[in-house]
């Protein structure tokens, strides 16, 4: 009987944590923290991850931690970082789900990919 | 020749004794690098340190000029923390040539992060010559802003995105841009604008005429997968096939090397700031820290004579050191 009631209450515990998951995506404040800021880094003439997939809304931030700059360029031009030194930063919010091959324009062997779902 | 200064052999392809036909006496000034002679389509290296005397009635070379690349100037990182010095030294050794060279071929990566401080300071480094300096850009000299400023600075007489043509004691000069436009997963290119320019710009010259062609990327395969090649050349090779003698000088590699092919010429420069791998012997093409004692063996200035007469040009690098 206790192991019914036990099975029973866990039940409806994950019952619970789905439906508020649910209503994350909704767009509750619980959204903030179930979508993270997520980071590519950039070193060794290469983007790593080269492909990341993310939610729609997220923020992609890229740190450059390579000796020598680099730059983000969308394929399609639909974003595009200044020129990044060693340690600075790029960002950009995917807002539309899709897929955004990009590379950096100085040295166009280096290539990404960022999945938005 | 028989002091030794330091032996330092860049190229020596075919351990042959010295050809004094047609030697150049300005040859005789530099310790170190190598001597790269065409003679009849064929390339011939000697190591300048092998040399026990040379023909003093040779000629001291028509033609005279000096090719430097890869300056990155405001580059600061452990590779080379001092890149203006580096670049100073390399100024050093050109007013030091005993026969000044007429001008000097900059084939670009002028600045590093194209910013107007790191132009003017490679500008006022230069001064010290008092010689006019031909530019290309690199890829590090047109971020940001499509390479306007560049052509602000540099372009004046350039068509398109800063190419052109000149002549000097009947040799034809041609600057190539191939670092706009580039694209993802590609190498450098040329575009057909600037194709059909060289197209016609090559089309009324005779086949006698040398040909000396700069630009950044290297006009060859060297090693694509670190983008070292330039996807459209095979195009402008084609409009240079007529001429016997075609010496392309390129940069962006950051080491010398060469190749012949048929009556084209192939050379890169090393860089003024800082060494990178050789193809394939690093993850990346990234710069290459070496001790610091041994910087300058690595990085070098490129001096070319040209001889009327004489088929061939000769292309001398020399290092730093």
């Amino acid at each position: 009987m206790r192991r019914r009631v036990c099975v029973a209450s866990m039940a409806v515990a994950i019952l619970a944590a789905v439906v508020l998951l649910g209503t994350g995506t909704f767009g509750f404040t619980v959204q903030a923290q179930q979508a993270p800021a997520t980071e590519v880094k950039i070193d060794n003439f290469s983007f790593g991850p080269a492909t990341i997939t993310v939610a729609a809304g997220t923020t992609v931030t890229w740190t450059n931690r390579d000796d020598i700059p680099h730059t983000v360029v969308a394929d399609d031009k639909s974003f595009k970082s200044k020129v990044l030194d060693t340690d600075e930063k790029f960002s950009y919010t995917f807002s539309k789900p899709g897929t955004y091959p990009y590379f950096c324009s100085v040295h166009p062997k280096m290539t990404g990919k960022v999945v938005v779902q | 020749m028989t002091k030794k200064v330091k032996d330092e052999i860049l190229h020596d392809h075919n351990h042959d004794g010295i050809d004094r036909r047609g030697f150049l006496k300005c040859m005789a000034w530099a310790g170190t690098g190598a001597l790269c002679v065409m003679q009849g389509g064929v390339l011939k290296s000697y190591s300048l340190s092998r040399m026990s005397d040379l023909d003093p009635a040779a000629a001291a070379g028509e033609l005279s000029f000096v090719q430097i690349s890869d300056s990155h100037m405001g580059f600061n990182k452990p590779a080379n923390p001092d890149v203006a010095g580096t670049l100073k030294a390399a100024v050093d050794k050109i007013n030091a040539l005993p026969v000044a060279p007429e001008f000097l071929l900059h084939t670009g990566d002028i600045s590093h992060l194209s910013k107007p401080e790191e132009f003017d300071n490679v500008d006022q480094i230069l001064k010290s010559t008092g010689k006019d300096v031909f530019f290309v850009p690199g890829e590090h000299d047109v971020l940001n802003d499509d390479g306007k400023q560049f052509l602000e600075r540099y372009g004046k007489g350039s068509k398109g995105s800063g190419w052109r043509s000149f002549d000097k004691k009947g040799v034809h000069f041609i600057g190539l841009v191939n670092v706009m436009n580039l694209k993802a997963g590609g190498l450098g290119t040329l575009g057909h604008e600037q194709l059909e320019w060289l197209e016609d710009d090559v089309k009324h010259l005779k086949s006698s005429t040398p040909i000396v062609v700069y630009a950044h990327i290297p006009l060859w395969a060297v090693y694509p997968e670190w983008g070292w090649g330039t996807e459209d050349s095979a195009q402008a090779l084609a409009y240079l096939k007529k001429f016997g003698s075609v010496t392309v000088l390129n940069g962006h590699i950051h080491q010398t090397m060469q190749k012949v092919e048929g009556n084209v010429t192939f050379h890169t420069a090393a860089s003024t700031a800082f060494p990178q791998p050789q193809p394939g012997k690093a993850d990346s093409p990234g710069p290459m820290k070496v001790p610091a004692e041994q910087l300058r063996s690595v990085l070098g200035i490129t001096n070319v004579n040209y001889v009327r007469g004489q088929h061939a040009l000769a292309v001398v690098d020399s290092t730093l050191a």
